[in-house]
């Protein structure tokens, strides 16, 4: 019955290091070999052996109460858990005698006296350890007279006070109290994987019960990741779209299309129809584990806004024309000419979509560079990690993460500096307050008290709660603390890095003016506290530090990166297991698409399109010359539209109107465009100044691999055919041939052939190797077939590493007597950067508007009460929202979220940006928070304008 | 592009290079915008640096001789 959802292996308990000593034991007759500390029950599974069991399943530690799996063991009294018994040498196991099965068939008859008999109608039909159980032992009688029960409804024509009736609060899964066996599979999974710890058994023996200490699941602390019901072995906790479909005849491993993590799902199907996502326990980056939007959140793939026809207009004021694809690409492709004959090549450029796989964005990049003869491509990374890539690139060489996601484990002090990974990075979240359970420090550098400061079993040490904007201040105090007291890793710099430049740096930070007492006033963080940090990580044997775009989302974001990798370098904290630099990258292929060339001034690779070899590699791939200037960022794309050199924009995946800062200006610079095509999954923001609109397809319906936050290439597979009709390759090699190429790829495997063909870094890559491996990171070459989990382990990229002056030179963006509180922006957990996704899903029940939280204080002064809609002002625009008081935020100090079209946050953000790079300063905002009466005029505006841009004439018979 | 968004953002560079010598810093300004600017901005950075613009930081101003101006298209 359970083949019927190809389930995973399940060896009962979890894995133990290899490393350790290895016992010898002998299971019914069968010699087994496995490390110490394995308990009896794996090792025999691990031999082909299964021991019934119920309470134990191999992503849980053993907890021995089901005794199910009792075994008997030669020389030991009575007849032991096998989850709970560690193997020992020369232990003679037995799985299977006359005593055991008569036993097991006792618990098991005790079981089904209190469980409902209706598996033919039961959502676990199938899929029910119970049920497998049950015939497993052979139970054919239960002889237990009904009595009292939780499973009926009404006992002798009364309420039974034993039954609690179905918990379906949760949008996603159902919690039916009648059919629980209390395994606590799910307390533990909340608590051990998840870390939430929002379940509990409550009431003792007959009485127990699983409780989320809440009226219902909705109003607990559940953050519904799905740990529970994946681990539930009956239909207690059961995905709703079972219940209401039945179950998967067969299961697809891909990657999920949310955040960088990239986690590993199994896509189970029916037919052409998703069932359900499953987390993938060979997944390397989540091992098995998955949150609220993975796991739940792809409904937005079927949602009617989909558009599934191309459209164009003559003018962003008519109403859309639905047409053939022949006709919307021809249409685009003369647009596009047209505009290049009057105002030079270098007029249009495009967007490579960080949402798309590393062969789309290859694709849109070789267009533009190739087809459309200029450097003009750039993707969301310009407005995330953009300064990531140029402070990594600087000091290591190389712009990526330093580590794997494993490497958590190994830590042991970590470094959270602007991130808020239970909301951004949930998975890795799970994984590293996993590690910091297990008793590793943790210090938080955030202007807000998120999640990590403090949660259940969750306190950081040292909460450094920096005012916005002085993260390098306080980096480079850190760093002084270092050098002034002695706590330089001297053999590690001395071997590893550039001495001149140390010296300079340490001469630098080692300034007075850079003491935490000096800069106390200006960051609001308390020397003292900045101390303990600095020596607690410098002191820590492995040191972790792991950021977020409160990093780089500051004019000074490439400075704050660099001020980070010279910690790591000072402090030895590079080359091994559980240390490291790791940006976590916002979208799931961001790295990817940095990785594929999607820089104005970078071919894939990072090699930059004045180094002529790495041209010439391309030039000879290509066929055709390539431009050797850097092309136009983003920003400079929107400010030379708006004078009139800059006319025609492909962007594919990226809703720029919504997602960038200060909405106005990339309205205006939108509106003076000839020609913009979007090419997305709906008519999102942008699509409202769009001549074009190309429908694009889901992760579900297209072959590729996207690359996460650790540079793993994780496959994505078809699971379906393109709604559409066009995979997004499939419509970037058609544009390019209309527009004279001859493109002929069949398989983006292809795609990744000349990928490899072109760049070093991907050398080794082909989906074969991928197919075996499973995932790989890059780089991958001759002298790392395998991929790289750690880099910079002999050198650095770049040879030495090099240490960067990090002078902290304020952003423009000033308080005062207008504005004077500071903005500062982040994310949700249930939603996900600009919403397109999430919000077609029933992830609203969690979050269906953009909040602003203020100080209690600040709220009183101006008279503004819970939930009270308030006028939220800066220099650039002004917007409206709904207030909540909230003492995570410091006095002078606010913060939104930008996940929903109505809210124009980013009305209010500036154009302000990062020196190296122009990542715009999206963290740091002066505001004015006032009550408001009704929304602002923009808001309005804005709302009558998305409504006319999505008019569509009714096709021409 | 603006004229003051245009100096505004080779301020920034220059200020992020300020610990530097003067030459360096030069040096160091017009190699970021070598490499990170496309043409049209370099030269209108150009124009901006030889029509006097005021409240250029000194390190643009110098950087001026290494920038390299746009190719005749």
């Amino acid at each position: 019955m359970k083949d019927f959802v190809l389930p995973e292996a399940d060896f009962g308990t979890p894995a133990r290091a290899a490393a350790a000593a290895t016992v010898t034991l002998s299971i019914d007759g069968q010699v087994v070999r496995v490390p110490e500390g394995t308990s009896v029950m794996r090792a025999a599974a691990e031999a082909g052996i299964s021991v019934p069991k119920l309470c134990a399943t191999d992503s849980l530690e053993a907890f021995g109460s089901c005794r199910l799996c009792l075994v008997e063991i030669e020389g030991r009294r009575g007849t032991p858990a096998s989850c709970t018994t560690p193997v020992a040498d020369g232990m003679v196991v037995r799985t299977e005698t006359d005593r055991l099965a008569k036993l097991r068939r006792g618990v098991m008859e005790l079981y089904i006296s209190d469980h409902p008999l209706d598996c033919l109608t039961c959502a676990a039909n199938g899929d029910c350890e119970l049920q497998d159980m049950a015939g497993r032992v052979g139970l054919r009688k239960v002889r237990y007279a009904p009595g009292a029960n939780h499973v009926d409804a009404e006992t002798q024509g009364a309420a039974n006070p034993l039954h609690v009736p179905v918990d379906a609060s949760n949008p996603y899964f159902s919690y039916d109290p009648s059919k629980c066996i209390l395994c606590s599979r799910c307390v533990r999974a909340c608590e051990e994987v998840q870390g939430t710890f929002a379940l509990t058994v409550a009431g003792r023996g007959f009485e127990g019960r699983i409780s989320a200490a809440a009226p219902d699941f909705m109003t607990s602390d559940c953050v519904s990741c799905g740990a529970c019901v994946q681990a539930c072995p009956t239909a207690t906790l059961q995905e709703k779209t079972v219940i209401e479909q039945g179950l998967p005849d067969r299961a697809v491993v891909t990657t999920c299309a949310y955040c960088g993590v990239g986690c590993s799902f199994r896509a189970e199907m029916q037919g052409e129809t998703l069932v359900r996502m499953v987390p993938w326990k060979g997944g390397k980056a989540n091992r098995g584990h998955s949150c609220v939007k993975g796991r739940f959140a792809w409904g937005y793939a079927s949602h009617p806004d989909r558009i599934l026809t191309p459209m164009v207009r003559a003018r962003i004021d008519d109403p859309w024309c639905e047409v053939s694809w022949e006709e919307a690409l021809a249409f685009t492709a003369s647009r596009f000419r047209a505009i290049q004959a009057a105002h030079g090549k270098g007029a249009i450029g495009g967007i490579t979509s960080s949402r798309c796989t590393n062969e789309e964005t290859f694709l849109v990049q070789k267009l533009i560079r190739a087809v459309f003869g200029t450097n003009n491509v750039d993707t969301c990374a310009r407005v995330c990690h953009a300064p990531t890539g140029y402070g990594l690139k600087t000091t290591f060489g190389t712009s990526a993460g330093t580590q794997d996601f494993d490497s958590v484990a190994a830590a042991d002090v970590v470094v959270v500096i602007g991130a808020s990974p239970t909301d951004g990075h949930p998975v890795f979240a799970s994984r590293l307050k996993k590690r910091l359970r297990a008793g590793a420090t943790l210090i938080v550098i955030d202007p807000r008290r998120t999640d990590m400061v403090k949660s259940p079993h969750i306190r950081a040490a040292h909460h450094l709660a920096l005012r916005p904007g002085t993260n390098v201040a306080v980096l480079t105090a850190m760093a002084h603390v270092i050098v002034t007291e002695g706590l330089v890793d001297a053999g590690f710099v001395a071997e590893r890095c550039e001495a001149d430049a140390y010296a300079d740096w340490a001469d630098f930070v080692a300034e007075p003016r850079h003491a935490p007492e000096a800069v106390e006033r200006l960051t609001g963080v308390p020397a003292a506290e900045l101390r303990a940090a600095a020596r607690a990580y410098a002191t820590g044997v492995n040191g972790a530090i792991y950021y977020g775009l409160g990093v780089t989302e500051h004019s000074q974001g490439s400075t704050a990166v660099m001020a980070i990798a010279n910690l790591a370098m000072a402090t030895g904290n590079i080359g091994r297991p559980g240390v490291g630099v790791n940006p976590l990258r916002g979208q799931n292929n961001v790295q990817g698409s940095c990785d594929m060339g999607s820089f104005p001034h970078e071919l894939p690779g990072y090699r930059h399109v004045g180094d002529a070899a790495a041209r010439a590699a391309f030039e000879t791939a290509w066929g055709v010359p390539l431009d050797a200037e850097p092309g136009l960022r983003l920003p400079n794309m929107l400010d030379a539209a708006l004078d009139g050199s800059f006319r025609g924009l492909y962007l594919q995946g990226q809703d720029l109107l919504q997602s960038d800062p200060d909405t106005r200006h990339v309205a205006a610079a939108l509106a003076a465009m000839d020609c913009v095509v979007v090419q997305d999954l709906f008519l999102n923001e942008t699509a409202s100044y769009a001549h074009v609109f190309l429908p694009g397809a889901t992760f579900l319906e297209k072959d590729g691999t996207f690359t996460n936050a650790e540079r793993r290439i994780n496959r994505v597979r078809r699971v379906m055919a393109p709604r559409a009709g066009l995979a997004d390759w499939q419509v970037t090699q058609r544009l390019a041939n209309a527009m004279g190429a001859d493109w002929a790829y069949e398989h983006p495997a292809q795609i990744m052939e000349e990928i490899a063909a072109t760049t070093p870094a991907f050398a080794g890559v082909t989906y074969d190797l991928l197919e075996r491996e499973g995932s790989v990171q890059w780089p991958c070459t001759d002298s790392a077939p395998g991929g790289t989990p750690v880099m910079h382990a002999g050198e650095f990229v770049r040879g030495k590493g090099r240490f960067v002056i990090t002078d902290y030179i304020p952003t423009e963006e000033r308080t005062g007597p207008r504005f004077p509180m500071l903005l500062t922006t982040g994310r949700i957990l249930s939603q996900y950067n600009v919403g397109a996704q999430t919000r077609r899903t029933a992830n609203v029940a969690w979050h269906d508007e953009d909040l602003l939280e203020i100080h209690p204080h600040d709220a009183e002064q101006r008279g503004i009460a819970e939930y009270d809609l308030v006028r939220l002002a800066s220099r650039s625009g002004e917007t409206t929202l709904r207030a909540t008081l909230s003492e995570r935020v410091a006095q002078g100090v606010v913060y939104t979220t930008f996940h929903h079209p109505g809210t124009q946050a980013n009305v209010v953000t500036t154009d302000l940006s990062d020196w190296a790079t122009n990542c715009p300063e999206y963290k740091v905002t002066a505001v004015q928070v006032s009550r408001a009466n009704g929304p602002s005029d923009w808001q309005d505006e804005a709302q009558a304008r998305a409504r006319a841009g999505r008019r569509v004439l009714p096709a021409a018979e | 592009m603006s004229p003051e968004k245009l100096a505004r953002m080779a301020n920034q560079i220059a200020a992020a290079f300020g610990h530097r010598p003067d030459d360096e810093a030069a040096a160091a300004v017009a190699a970021h915008v070598n490499d990170f600017w496309d043409p049209r901005m370099r030269a209108e950075l150009l124009e901006l640096i030889a029509g006097g613009a005021s409240g250029l930081h000194p390190a643009v101003r110098d950087a001026a001789a290494a920038i390299r101006p746009a190719a005749a298209d």
